[in-house]
């Protein structure tokens, strides 16, 4: 008894790590959405670049001699953070900005064009066999008794639940309270009526991208140092993970992203623990597929009116 | 040009600040940790030069734009007098088709045998192209998990031939019958979706249908795949040196002519373009039917649609099941010609591919995306040196079709009758 609820916790303990990571990505897909309506198929590899910059960093960092390891984490996070918002402000200006108010299905192909020159360029620079980093963050607590099963709590997961709690607190705080994060909300709401308010939608727009990339890089540090492995493969199975996230909460709501992400991960994580781990994408994507079928507008999105 | 300065100041840094992490830094690992170094001088040169051709690119962008279009592009004049009528159109076009009917049924003969090879690819393509065209070309319905339908035919085929012995040409209509259930099942779903939900949602349906495939290993063999499937026979008459089944003659014996292994790859050519042939008049039917005009109704405004009395459930499912359908043909094909398949070959790229081929060859229209898909399969085997950049090329093509001739290359004409006041 003891043991199966210890397992339980285990499993849950990291499907929440690995949900908070899901929902940082997710808030990215849902926060472009709700803007300018358009699904970014490259933000998975967004992702996969900001956790080989960091591996790049913290590598660079080890070499030039630095020791002190929160010193290197803010570092990595900071240059991180820097180059995966110059890609995001990078693609919408050369893929989807050229090609916005047309038809939906060339912004989408010229994304899924994107998503693909990205994973290939990085596979081209670096090479497409797995890269692994030796973890710097490591025990933890234990739960039960020391014959049986444990459940434990690493400082890694706990790093990533403080991280991405931060991350995502600063995120609510500045769309609710400061001048650029009130435009963002105008421009989602309504582009053209914002526009004739004064608010450079552009700039709004890029904006979007980059507060994105930056939460896909965070994301890329945690899972690169959890994992302390990466390949130019994974963005794309977790870009789908984290746009059923996105669904799943309701696209548009940053709220909806985050506990959609929570949801998806601790499903992952049970099909995983008591059915079987190879099927988890296919329940990952069965999920979303039951959601889109009977409630297409999300746990926390506002049902859509159709209008004629 | 001076206020252009500063954008493309920006731009050539940009492009600096993203190409040097990751190019300019090469991971490796030494020892039991990670470690950077330098990439190699030629790497850091391109990486500047670069960085400078996007700046200067930039700075004279409008002047660029500008002097192309001074330069006139040749353009049939309008001639209002020279009334060529209906009649006279379809009887060119006959003519035409006819040609070059004749010309692909004689050139393998004459031809090399790895030409005829991948001629065979390009068929099969062309196939899986028509058929996504009824999808996303004529019903505008974004399908991204079409390649699991081709999955769907091409492991019928096989498992219908492993476990129940049936023949080729059995399996093939059985083959495309599977993929057209499949599709009519994806169909339900997404009955109510529009746009990215869509294209998602069918995504994940393709994806489903590979790891599907790829876990259950005691029927379709997982990852090993299924391997020794027999191509077809002519009427019992086998192509292979020696007959794999009793009861059958090889081809050379029968007709007592020596051994060549180009019977084969001609006999697959010619069945594929048989198929194609096929593929290119039932669709050119449809879509004069009430059922393909209904697909390019529902394309161009489904609310319409439905207002008109059009029922949009009956319209989507057809276009799906009947999509599928030619995958499921194309899909038999290619297991019958490769001789072994595994969940490998059914990814989502393969989706992507089919969907460039479509949308570069432009939506709707058929010569379009035939001649599409001779392109996507034709260039990479010229460029072989170029073969590790194929898919990043493939990927900046996209991008750059869609940016600048997103109607594609021969945009769909619809058949029309002009008015004069004559």
């Amino acid at each position: 008894m003891l043991e199966s609820s210890l397992y339980f916790i285990q499993q849950l303990l990291n499907g929440l790590t690995i949900g908070s990571t899901y929902a940082l990505i997710a808030i990215g897909y849902t926060m472009v959405y709700g803007i300018i309506g358009m699904i970014n198929f490259a933000h998975g590899e967004i992702y996969m670049i900001g956790m080989y910059v960091s591996f790049v960093a913290i590598s660079g960092l080890t070499m030039l001699g630095l020791e002190y390891l929160p010193l290197i984490l803010l570092i990595t996070l900071l240059i991180s953070i820097f180059i995966s918002s110059t890609y995001g402000w990078a693609v919408e200006r050369v893929a989807y900005r050229p090609v916005r108010g047309g038809n939906r299905l060339i912004a989408l192909i010229s994304a899924i064009g994107m998503s693909i020159f990205l994973q290939n360029y990085v596979r081209l620079a670096q090479g497409s066999r797995d890269i692994a980093m030796p973890s710097l963050i490591q025990g933890g607590w234990t739960m039960g008794p020391p014959e049986g099963f444990q459940a434990s709590l690493s400082y890694m997961q706990l790093f990533i639940f403080i991280a991405t709690f931060i991350t995502m607190t600063g995120l609510t705080l500045f769309i609710a309270k400061s001048r650029m994060g009130r435009a963002c909300r105008a421009v989602s709401e309504d582009m053209k009526m914002a526009g004739l308010l004064g608010i450079n939608t552009n700039r709004v727009i890029s904006l979007t991208f980059i507060i994105g990339a930056a939460l896909a890089a965070v994301a890329g540090l945690l899972l690169g140092l959890y994992y302390g492995v990466t390949n130019p493969y994974i963005g794309f199975i977790a870009g789908l993970k984290a746009f059923t996230a996105a669904v799943l909460g309701g696209i548009g709501s940053i709220p909806g992203a985050m506990l959609g992400g929570l949801i998806l991960g601790v499903t992952e994580s049970m099909t995983s623990a008591y059915f079987s781990s190879e099927y988890k994408d296919v329940v990952s994507f069965g999920l979303l597929i039951l959601i889109l079928l009977f409630r297409p507008t999300g746990l926390l999105g506002k049902p859509e009116v159709e209008k004629i | 040009m001076k206020d252009k300065f500063v954008p493309a100041l920006i731009a050539g840094v940009a492009t600096l600040i993203l190409a040097f992490p990751l190019l300019g830094l090469n991971l490796v690992s030494n020892g039991l940790g990670l470690g950077i170094e330098g990439a190699d001088n030629q790497t850091i040169i391109y990486i500047v030069l670069a960085s400078l051709a996007v700046f200067v690119f930039q700075l004279f962008k409008d002047n660029v734009v500008n002097i192309a279009k001074i330069i006139p592009l040749p353009r049939k004049a309008y001639n209002p007098k020279a009334k060529v009528s209906q009649a006279q159109r379809d009887k060119k076009e006959k003519i035409f088709t006819i040609l070059i009917v004749a010309i692909a049924l004689i050139w393998p003969f004459f031809a090399s045998r790895g030409n005829i090879d991948l001629a065979t690819l390009v068929l099969i393509y062309v196939m899986l192209g028509l058929g996504l065209n009824i999808v996303v070309g004529l019903a505008g319905l974004l399908d991204l998990g079409y390649v699991a339908f081709y999955a769907v035919g091409a492991y019928s085929y096989a498992l219908l031939n492993q476990y129940f012995g049936f023949s080729f040409w059995i399996c093939l209509p059985l083959a495309g019958l599977m993929a057209a259930t499949f599709g009519f099942i994806l169909g339900f779903p997404v009955l109510r979706l529009r746009g990215d939900y869509l294209a998602i949602v069918t995504l994940g349906f393709g994806e489903i249908i590979r790891i599907l495939l790829n876990n259950w290993t005691h029927i379709t063999g997982g990852p090993n795949g299924i391997g020794s499937i027999p191509k077809p026979a002519l009427f019992g008459l086998e192509f292979g040196r020696k007959v794999k089944e009793e009861g059958n003659v090889t081809f050379h014996e029968y007709f007592n002519i020596a051994y060549n292994s180009s019977y084969k790859v001609i006999f697959l050519y010619l069945l594929a373009l048989l198929l194609v042939l096929f593929t290119v008049f039932v669709i050119r039917r449809l879509m004069r039917m009430p059922v393909g005009r209904a697909w390019e109704a529902l394309r161009e405004d489904e609310i319409a649609c439905r207002s008109l009395g059009l029922n949009r459930t009956i319209i989507k499912l057809s276009a799906f099941t009947i999509g599928a359908s030619f995958a499921g043909f194309a899909g038999a094909f290619f297991s019958a010609r490769q001789g072994f398949i595994s969940p490998e070959s059914f990814t989502f790229i393969e989706s992507a591919i089919i969907l460039a081929i479509v949308v570069l060859g432009g939506m709707g229209s058929q010569l379009g995306v035939i001649l599409a898909a001779i392109a996507m399969t034709v260039l990479p085997e010229l460029a072989r040196e170029f073969q590790e950049y194929r898919m990043l090329l493939f990927g900046l093509m996209m991008v750059l079709m869609m940016i600048w001739r997103p109607q594609g290359l021969l945009p769909m004409k619809r058949r029309h009758m002009e008015l004069t006041n004559a």
